[in-house]
């Protein structure tokens, strides 16, 4: 171990999180916030809103609703994958990263082909305008927690991690599982929320 | 769990090859240094300062008489919303973090900021969105819809040119800056004080800045959604505040508010800190009610997230709502009033000594008052009614910000310049500067409560002669420009102290925190060895004995020049947050490139939306990508963390 | 001693400003009407509070000062001192809270009489903010009973109205300070307000929202007349547009009809229909044009429609350099619209 005291002895403590590691908690901090608004925009203009909201009717599940489930699957091979890096079995870290990337990617895919599917555009009304830009916003943090992923993924493939030392998986798998959260609130907002009546 | 041993001598020129900026041009764009980036900020935000005062004082020119026609309506209403974004955005809160990033290390007991390549990061940000916006200005487009850029003015069909474009995009821009500063500043204090500075230990100061910081995390993003909401109705033809497609103009005033009104609280916490450092200081005695300061601090910065409605009391809303938002807005006078009885009694209860710093924080204490009564004033709605978007509104904003964020920061800097510098300001000048300012500001902005109260609006470029207000915005042009002399006397004092002015050695004020333990100007390092802390005053346990606030009975005395070494690397350590134990041994980052070039390759991506050139926009996003990866590829190990 | 003259100045100046209303049109202080003044009273009150306060502490500071002058000893030595707990307990959480609760129960006192007038309206009156001007309607029972006029209203003295406030582009606000305070005009919502003038007079007002680059230029008058006349006017408003009596006046009408001026501007009884600009049935009849940039006078009038983007730059209305003659038959027919 390193360091030097002159003086007194001192102990270091086993607890307590890396600064690091809060770096990224009070990063998903103000991103939540950011949803929080976007919601609020959304619940704000539908109660104001003179007409049908949404205008064609409630958003169909057909889509939204399998899409959400797979989310909810990556978010838990990539808790299984870290809880693995914790134990010290890197198989299973690579494993779980690369299944929630693969279902990550097919939430993305999924939600291009239901935009394509909307009867109504961005330029439509403020809620084709929010649907657009909530979801699209969602499919950029998505994005960038693929991209992370990729990293890690990489990462571990060189060997940076073990069971004492994995904070970029930690981080990462903490945002991901902010963006899973996330969408269950934007899908309760945009999808289920107007067929409460 | 690991412990650490005793070893003879700190190795100081070790210490200082390690924590030393490289030379040359690499140096100067890669440092992390948080006293260099802190400096930057400083001057930064000063030339932003003389900007806005420029900007001020030619309205004031158009404004002097009746139907002038110095300035066409255009360029006069670009002018007022320069004015308002460069003072609010690019002077008063980066000026206040640059105090912090240059001084909470030292006042902490640390040997750098918990993240210093994000801090570098801040500041580049911050001097890449200021470039940015100050581009509108020189080619004739800057933002004309006010700070606050009320829908549907803001729209394409009523703001065609790029005007509002630089408004949404500059703003998000800065956002960036200001987010992950919080973000550090709020790790800082979660991790990196000196083993032993538990919260009842922690200066005000880190207080102000820390609740600040809170604030602008859960706060900035929606000024994020309403710019983006601007930016997509402007360019691709959504509808978010347009009522005939079923947006709303009121949705952007949620938004804007939401994000608004923390922000001034954002913009005055952190010099109410300030203050509280400098009063104990000159009035030779703790600070009065310190735990009632604290919590007074970080109760305003609570109160100031359910208040925004009252900048929206004359739009036709419920009275229900008022009336909560009303009383809301009277009740956050109490913490205020709290800091300032207790400051007061601070000066009663011990021996002011009358040097430039007092003077200011004197002034403050009136200036601050004045603003918040009139604060009090426009909080009670039938009355809002009448002085909202008057010069009555004018005043009040002008005392609250130049009262409790400029004066305080000129104090701070004749405060805290001779640890920057080594060199002390002049006295003498400083009386000038001190009454040259505060007698031009209050012939400036006082009369201002008048020609409100006179029926004044405020964004007149111009106004007839059977108005009434001649008078009285004479008076205002004069105060402003007495006003401007005292700036210029400030400006004037810093150069002069930097050539000439006398050496100021570790602690010149006799302070009691821990900034003052070290010489001035610092070493790279900070601290040689880190301290470990018993009290709340660690520099006056000699002097205050058993009776230095903080002290717990048998923990024994604070050690400053004597404790932990950590000399490989850049090392520092990270503590738990409430009790400041020791936990692990931090290496921190050297210096890097990846945050300057991430802020040039934003810069890009900003020019090219705004220009709707795609390709740049492009090009700067896979920039930014690029440099993240470079930031964040593993290469620094962390020991004894546990993730 | 400066401060104390800027103490007093407010106070002087809102009884002398009582005095001079005239010379302060907008003055907020000097109230006429009905929730205009209980708004003002609860002004008065902050404004005394206020400064009573701002007294208080001023002369703490300064004593400070003085008594840190006065000290026997030079000795700045640091020391622990007394506790001052109660100050920061009294001064800043007892007595703000006394005085605050106050001030918010006289608030919400005064919000809720001033939510809506004691009797029924006696008109309604319907404002719609355009850039740069106030366009004003009372709609009768019919078309033949509608009146269209702009940047002036007509009340009835002693008798609240009601108006229903809207706008045709960006926010606007509306603001007759000696009458009452005022109230943004949202675009896609109607806002209502009531006003009710205790004394016949003539009340200025302006936009309170900036609204654009003539935000300076777009004033207002509430004129309150007897009941009487009140009808006398509306009668008179509704009524078409006077036939041009003189040859002149003819000439004037053919200027309107063939320069363009009918684009814009509507005179009701003449076939134009213009829906931009202001409705000029009975321009004659207001004191002022241009929202009040300049008294309605004749050479005004001549000067405004040959020069207006240079009174009002950006305004919609554009400068028509119309040949002498046909400007001075124009501005001669446009003085009979009575």
């Amino acid at each position: 171990m390193t360091s030097l005291a002159y003086d007194r002895t001192i102990q270091l403590g086993g607890e307590g999180r890396a600064p690091g590691w809060w770096a990224m908690v009070w990063t998903i901090a103000t991103e939540a916030a950011l949803f929080g608004f976007l919601l609020f925009s959304f619940y704000y203009l539908g109660s104001q809103s003179r007409s049908a909201w949404p205008p064609d009717g409630p958003l169909k599940l057909t889509l939204s609703l399998p899409n959400t489930i797979l989310l909810i699957l990556s978010s838990v091979a990539y808790m299984w994958g870290e809880r693995g890096i914790r134990a010290g079995n890197q198989a299973r870290l690579r494993l779980g990263l690369f299944i929630a990337f693969l279902l990550g990617l097919a939430f993305i895919i999924i939600q291009g082909i239901e935009w394509s599917k909307q009867p109504f555009g961005a330029g439509d009304g403020a809620f084709g305008s929010l649907f657009y830009t909530i979801t699209g916003f969602h499919g950029a943090h998505v994005i960038i927690g693929l991209c992370m992923n990729v990293l890690v993924q990489i990462w571990a493939a060189r060997g940076t991690f073990d069971r004492e030392s994995h904070l970029a998986v930690t981080n990462a798998g903490m945002y991901w599982h902010f963006v899973d959260i996330v969408w269950l609130f934007v899908f309760a907002s945009l999808y289920i929320s107007p067929r409460l009546g | 769990m690991a412990t650490l041993a005793p070893i003879a001598t700190a190795p100081v020129e070790r210490l200082h090859d390690t924590w030393e900026a490289r030379p040359g041009l690499y140096g100067i764009l890669a440092t992390v240094d948080h006293k260099t980036i802190g400096k930057r900020y400083l001057v930064t935000s000063l030339v932003f300062l003389v900007l806005g005062g420029i900007e001020a004082l030619i309205m004031r020119a158009q404004l002097t008489h009746a139907n002038a026609h110095l300035l066409s309506p255009g360029a006069y209403d670009q002018l007022f919303t320069m004015h308002g974004i460069t003072m609010i955005f690019w002077y008063a809160s980066p000026v206040l973090s640059g105090f912090s990033n240059y001084i909470w290390p030292l006042m902490l007991g640390s040997r750098d900021m918990a993240y210093p390549r994000v801090n570098a990061l801040s500041y580049w940000t911050f001097l890449a969105s200021g470039i940015f916006i100050y581009t509108a200005l020189c080619i004739g487009q800057a933002p004309n819809a006010g700070w606050f850029a009320y829908a549907p003015m803001t729209l394409r069909t009523f703001d065609p040119g790029l005007n509002m474009d630089f408004y949404a995009l500059g703003l998000i821009f800065l956002t960036v800056s200001t987010t992950v500063g919080a973000i550090n500043f709020i790790g800082t204090v979660m991790k990196m004080r000196a083993p032993g500075m538990s919260l009842n230990r922690l200066p005000i100061f880190v207080y102000g800045t820390m609740t600040a910081s809170f604030a602008a995390v859960f706060s900035l993003p929606a000024l994020t959604v309403a710019a983006t909401y601007l930016y997509f109705e402007r360019h691709f033809h959504m509808h978010f505040f347009d009522a005939a497609q079923g947006g709303s103009p009121l949705l952007w005033q949620h938004l804007f508010w939401m994000f608004g009104h923390p922000w001034v609280y954002i913009i005055v916490l952190p010099a109410m800190g300030m203050v509280s450092e400098m009063v104990p200081t000159f009035c030779r005695r703790p600070l009065v009610a310190y735990p009632y300061v604290a919590l007074s601090t970080i109760a305003t910065g609570i109160i100031g997230f359910g208040v925004w409605v009252h900048h929206m009391f004359a739009t036709g809303l419920p009275g229900v709502s008022m009336s909560f938002f009303s009383g809301a807005s009277i009740i956050i006078a109490i913490p205020s009033a709290i800091a300032v009885f207790a400051w007061i009694a601070t000066m009663w209860l011990g021996t002011p000594v009358w040097k430039t710093p007092m003077m200011f924080v004197a002034g403050f204490v009136v200036l601050f008052v004045i603003g918040g009564v009139s604060g009090v004033v426009t909080a009670a709605v039938p009355f809002d009614w009448q002085v909202t978007d008057t010069y009555f509104v004018v005043a009040h904003i002008h005392y609250v910000l130049i009262g409790i964020n400029v004066f305080p920061v000129v104090a701070a800097f004749y405060y805290w310049m001779p640890k920057i510098t080594g060199r002390m300001m002049s006295e003498t000048l400083g009386k000038w500067n001190f009454w040259t300012m505060f007698i031009g500001f209050n012939l400036g902005f006082f009369p201002m409560h008048i020609s409100g109260l006179l029926g004044m609006p405020r964004r007149v470029y111009t106004y007839p002669a059977s108005a009434g207000w001649g008078s009285v915005n004479l008076i205002t042009t004069i105060g402003s420009a007495i006003f401007a002399v005292g700036v210029l006397l400030f400006v004037i004092n810093i150069f002069v102290s930097l050539r000439r002015g006398a050496y100021a050695g570790s602690n010149p004020w006799d302070a009691g925190t821990l900034e003052w333990a070290m010489e001035s100007p610092p070493p790279p390092y900070n601290f040689a060895v880190i301290p470990i802390i018993r009290s709340r005053l660690p520099l006056w346990e000699d002097q205050l004995g058993d009776a230095t606030p903080g002290l717990i009975p048998g923990e024994g005395h604070s050690h400053v020049s004597e404790g932990v070494v950590l000399a490989e690397g850049r090392e520092t350590f990270g503590t738990s947050p409430l009790e400041a134990h020791p936990l692990h041994v931090l290496h921190m980052p050297e210096d890097s490139m990846f945050p300057f070039l991430l802020a040039v390759a934003m810069l890009g991506t900003a020019y090219g939306l705004v220009f709707s050139l795609w390709w740049l926009a492009i090009l700067g996003g896979v920039g930014m990508l690029a440099c993240l990866i470079g930031w964040l590829w593993p290469r620094h190990l962390v020991t004894g963390e546990r993730a | 001693m400066p401060r104390l003259s800027r103490r007093l100045a407010p106070s002087a100046v809102a009884l002398g400003s009582c005095a001079l209303a005239g010379c302060t049109p907008l003055n907020v202080l000097a109230h006429d009407g009905v929730t205009g003044s209980r708004e003002t009273g609860l002004g008065w009150f902050l404004v005394i509070v206020s400064c009573a306060v701002v007294c208080i502490i001023t002369i703490l500071v300064l004593a400070a000062y003085v008594r840190s002058r006065k000290r026997r000893t030079r000795d700045d030595a640091v020391f622990a001192g007394r506790s001052g707990v109660p100050w920061v307990m009294w001064g800043g959480v007892v007595i703000p809270g006394i005085v605050l609760l106050v001030t918010f129960i006289f608030t919400i006192g005064t919000l809720d009489a001033v939510a809506a007038p004691t009797r029924a309206p006696a008109a309604t009156v319907k404002v719609i903010g355009h850039q740069w001007w106030w366009e004003v309607r009372y709609e009768g029972t019919g078309p033949s009973q509608t009146v269209v006029t702009a940047n002036e209203i007509h009340v009835p003295v002693g008798q609240p109205v009601r108006l229903e406030l809207t706008t045709s582009d960006v926010i606007h606000s509306f603001w007759v300070p000696a009458l009452a305070g005022k109230t943004d005009i949202i675009p896609g919502q109607t806002n209502t307000t009531w006003i009710e003038a205790r004394h016949t007079g003539v009340f200025g007002g302006t936009c309170g929202e900036y609204c654009g680059a003539q935000h300076a230029h777009m004033q207002m008058r509430v004129i309150a007349d007897s009941p009487g006349d009140f009808q006398k006017w509306l009668a008179d408003e509704a009524a078409p547009a006077a036939k041009p009596a003189d040859p002149t006046a003819a000439d004037g009408l053919r200027v309107f009809m063939t320069s363009g001026c009918a684009n814009c501007h509507t005179i009701r009884g003449t076939g134009s229909g213009g829906g931009v600009g202001p409705d000029l049935t009975h321009i004659a009849s207001r004191t002022t044009i241009a929202a009040g940039a300049l008294p309605n006078t004749q050479a005004n009038l001549m000067g405004w429609i040959v020069a207006a983007q240079s009174i009002k730059p950006g305004s919609d209305m554009p400068s028509l350099p119309l040949p002498s003659r046909d400007l001075q038959s124009l501005a001669a027919y446009l003085e009979t619209l009575r």
